[in-house]
């Protein structure tokens, strides 16, 4: 016990120590911590870098205003390194050394694999920002980005309708890895179910950071010509996006021929590219910066001055805000509320408390947690890129959309329940 | 106008078809705007939604409008835009434009345009006379309409779709394998750089040099550096220019300080060398990391570097990959006139083929050792500074090249330049080939299956070196 104690006061006292001399509250203050699991580094770093930051931005103004239930949170961030394996370290890691309460964390679905059994094992709690194929519900996580109808299949939709240009054909392109499979998998069963033949559409894929798309590009110019109208769906995810699209524009593929709508594809990863030529392809989202809303004015102010006195490479001359980036802001809002309904931090409680829970997104959108299928309902917007890098929202939905993780078009799905199992189901 | 900023999209299609055919002079100024989603109505500006529908429209009614203008440039311009086909609407004004062009070139590239448009006309005959005139074609559009037509269901149309379709794609044909073969030599191009360095400090002198690919990433990050230094001014640019040699000599800076303070020890065992470069390639990776920052940096092209080339209709060759090409072919000739031409590039043969002998008559052979471990690392700095300009450059760009590289120097032959010449170009070839069929995952795995079973075959590489010089 004594021992645990003064190991305490000396954890305060460095907390403190780090904070600096500022704070006044040198009287028992409590703190907890919340780990931040996201790539720092690697292929996947120029996607999940920024989201470290509006994890540690949306902690900082929590604790401004007093904290979670009276505790100050103390961030543990750790680097997983686009490395699968160690995703699932970092998260053992965080879950039994650091005893976090929560973590937030993950952008590809391959590691968010990898940390789900250590999460449900050690019974942690995980917010979970993107955008993702579906085909999973833990108890365990919180799904704040898109399940695929409230993304991937509106905007086929969409590029199906007259005004997004009545594409017959389509040329799924993806990374090689679980979600541009499972996401291809399912909008192949959509297109299907809508009367498109096996032989107008072409499935591609790419290792992780692959750099080269001269010949994906040739072959894409050459399927279009083939046949009518053609589209193409990106599921291309991190820095491999850079030289594709540098090399769509330099090939001189406008949007006009064949639109390319992309799932995880932002503001932040088009920083750097020309996007002159690419004026008019898509990206679908349930956020962009360049909504008009209230709200998001004010949220990217705020990010604007964090960025700059915290002197964030790039944003701070550049700041941009993107939607995996709101999904993380609104987790966070939406488990410190949870916190407070429960009145505690056990793991239990809290998810318990998640059901239902309200935020008003910067989007505008009042976002709500479903009360049983750990999924927000959000609103999907389709952008087309503009010149300076911006998108330029075309469509979206009346209001938020409810989620389906079990996407109706793979098949075994409807028997699914709509609910994470929990232990005592799993037994019988 | 009102009806150009109504919210539904056929409205605003069908007001930009109005306001074409009325020819009003001021209309390609609105179009303009509406296209930068501005546009003044009674002095008040309104925001419009365009898409690429509208976005589509708006660009074929202002070629169109283009057509009428007097200069014979702006003309041949609109119609090559045109050449895909554009709306029904516009086809009063491109048949109007058609009588009264004198041009045979634009009269030709028109004439497509019209048979495109009337593809889908209800009247049997023009249909058919359009099937006819886009067998003369050679752009994929007119594929895609053909394909179309094939399935049309009057049986003189489908027949002749039919044979103006194998006319069309004959000629498409040949663009296609033009496209394949540049992507190869591009390919090839890049492999060459990445291996050059290579071949000199493993080739002709032995060092399994694992740091390698981190001197590829010094070169691109210092190209970065010197872009932040140029960022701003006027002959933004230019920064290549400055950025080339400075890779050069940062690169071999580094190169020749790691001869000097580890490698030097380490001549003749090659596992250590092995571990000690990889064990350096980790530092600095970390000491990039530390300094820049984990992220990759951005490194923008040249504005003279984007976009492309068209050579034919279905084949855009990027001017950043043409410049490559010709960056790779520069930097083998320069090390080729060095290595044959000068003393250095005596001394450098002369050491590697008899170091006794050498330092007999003289030479220093300590220190060419490090001059050309040097000038190995300056060609791999090279690299970085091109590849800086096609892909991302992050602290690991280096692991990704560093297989590369050994692949093509063992599988052109350790010790001959030529060899590893061919070798990229084989590779690059090959590559790119087996992508077109089979996807970059599989081809990429086909690649390496296939120099596993020629090295086994083959240990030499392609190209031995012959006689005594050979070393056991």
């Amino acid at each position: 016990m004594k021992r645990r104690s003064f190991v305490r006061v000396l954890a305060l006292a460095a907390s403190v120590a780090a904070i600096g001399t500022s704070s006044t509250t040198f009287a028992q203050q409590k703190t907890v911590k919340i780990g931040v699991l996201h790539s720092l580094s690697g292929t996947m770093a120029i996607s999940e870098t920024v989201l470290k930051d509006t994890v540690l931005m949306a902690i900082d103004e929590i604790n401004a205003a007093g904290g979670v239930m009276g505790a100050k949170i103390e961030p543990v961030v750790v680097d997983p390194a686009s490395n699968w394996p160690l995703f699932a370290e970092k998260a053992r890691q965080l879950l039994t050394q650091d005893k976090v309460a929560v973590v937030f964390g993950c952008w590809t679905s391959v590691s968010r694999k990898s940390v789900l059994p250590v999460f449900e094992e050690l019974n942690g709690l995980l917010f979970y920002p993107v955008q993702y194929e579906g085909e999973e519900i833990s108890k365990n996580v919180f799904y704040t980005g898109a399940a695929p109808n409230q993304q991937a299949i509106p905007a086929v939709e969409y590029l199906m309708s007259k005004d997004g240009g009545a594409a017959k054909r389509w040329v799924l392109l993806g990374t090689d890895y679980v979600y541009p499979r499972t996401t291809n998998k399912i909008l192949r069963a959509f297109l299907k179910s809508k009367g498109v033949a096996d032989s107008d559409i072409m499935e591609e894929y790419t290792p992780f950071g692959h750099s080269d798309y001269q010949t994906i590009i040739a072959k894409i110019k050459k399927f279009s010509s083939e046949g009518k109208k053609t589209a193409v769906v990106s599921t291309i995810n991190g820095d491999s996006n850079v030289p594709f699209y540098k090399e769509l524009g330099n090939q001189g593929l406008k949007a006009t021929d064949v639109p390319v709508v992309a799932f995880s594809v932002g503001e932040e990863e088009l920083r750097g590219v020309d996007t002159k030529p690419l004026v008019g392809h898509l990206a679908a989202w349930n956020y962009f910066m360049s909504i008009k809303a209230p709200a998001n004015d004010a949220w990217t102010k705020k990010w604007a001055t964090y960025a700059k006195t915290k002197n964030i490479a790039g944003h701070k001359e550049k700041p941009l805000t993107n939607d995996p980036m709101e999904a993380t802001y609104i987790g966070m809002y939406m488990w410190k509320q949870a916190v407070e309904k429960a009145k505690s931090f056990d793991v239990d409680k809290v998810r318990v408390a998640m059901a239902g829970q309200t935020f008003t997104a910067p989007s505008g959108i009042t976002s709500t947690m479903d009360a049983k299928n750990h999924h927000l309902h959000k609103a999907v917007f389709i952008g087309e890129v503009k010149a300076d890098g911006q998108f330029n929202v075309v469509w979206k939905t009346k209001g938020p959309v409810k989620a389906q993780p079990w996407s109706p078009f793979i098949p075994g799905n409807d028997k699914k329940k709509d609910e994470p199992a929990l232990m005592a189901d799993k037994k019988g | 106008m009102e009806r150009l900023a109504s919210d539904d999209n056929d409205e605003k299609i069908a007001a930009i078809a109005a306001l074409v055919a009325e020819g009003d002079p001021k209309a390609a100024d609105v179009l303009k705007q509406a296209a930068e989603g501005e546009i003044e109505i009674d002095g008040k500006k309104v925001e419009i939604v365009v898409n690429n529908r509208v976005r589509g429209r708006i660009a074929e009614a202002l070629s169109v409008l283009k057509l009428l203008s007097s200069e014979k440039g702006e003309r041949l311009s609109a119609a090559k835009a045109l050449a895909g086909g554009a709306d029904a609407a516009f086809l009063p004004l491109v048949k109007k434009s058609l009588e009264s062009e004198t041009d045979p070139g634009i009269k030709s590239l028109l004439e497509m345009t019209a048979a495109s448009m009337q593809m889908k006309s209800e009247d049997r005959t023009t249909r058919l006379a359009a099937t006819r005139m886009l067998g003369e074609s050679a752009d994929p559009s007119a594929r895609a309409l053909l394909t179309e037509a094939a399935s049309d269901p009057d049986a003189e149309i489908r027949a002749e779709a039919q044979r103006s379709l194998s006319g069309v794609q004959s000629r498409l044909v040949w663009g296609e394998w033009l496209g394949l073969a540049f992507a190869g030599v591009s390919l090839g191009s890049i492999l060459l750089l990445a291996a050059l360095g290579l071949a000199i400090t493993y080739g002709l002198m032995g060092v399994i040099n694992m740091a390698h690919g981190e001197l590829i990433m010094i070169g691109a990050y210092t190209t970065y550096v010197v872009q932040n230094f140029f960022r701003g001014s006027s002959l933004f640019d230019w920064y290549l220019l400055a950025a080339i040699p400075a890779a050069f000599l940062v690169s071999a800076a580094v190169g020749m300080l790691l001869e000097r303070s580890v490698i030097r020890w380490l001549y003749g065992r090659p596992l250590e060398t092995l571990l000690a470069t990889w064990g350096i390639s980790l530092v600095l990776i970390q000491a990039v990391r530390t300094v820049f920052g984990a992220q990759n940096v951005q490194v923008e092209n040249p504005a003279f570097m984007s976009g492309g080339i068209q050579v034919l209709s279905n084949v855009v060759l990027p001017w950043s990959r043409v410049m490559i090409i010709l960056f790779a072919a520069l930097v083998l000739i320069g090390m080729w006139l060095l290595l044959t031409r000068t003393r250095l590039g005596l001394y450098i043969r002369g050491v590697t083929q008899n170091r006794d002998m050498a330092a007999c008559v003289g030479v220093p052979t300590g220190r060419i050792d490090t001059w050309a471990f040097g000038l190995g690392s300056g060609i791999a700095g090279l690299a970085g500074c091109a590849l800086s300009q096609l892909g991302n450059v992050g602290p690991d760009l280096g692991q990704a090249y560093i297989v590369d590289s050994f692949l093509v120097v063992v599988f052109g032959g350790v010790g001959q330049l030529a060899g590893t010449v061919y070798a990229a170009l084989t590779l690059g070839f090959a590559n790119k080939l087996l992508e077109s069929w089979s996807g970059a995952v599989l081809a990429k795995i086909a690649l390496l299956v296939f120099i596993i079973v020629f090295i086994q075959r083959r240990p030499q590489g392609l190209f031995a070196l012959k006689g005594r010089a050979v070393e056991a």
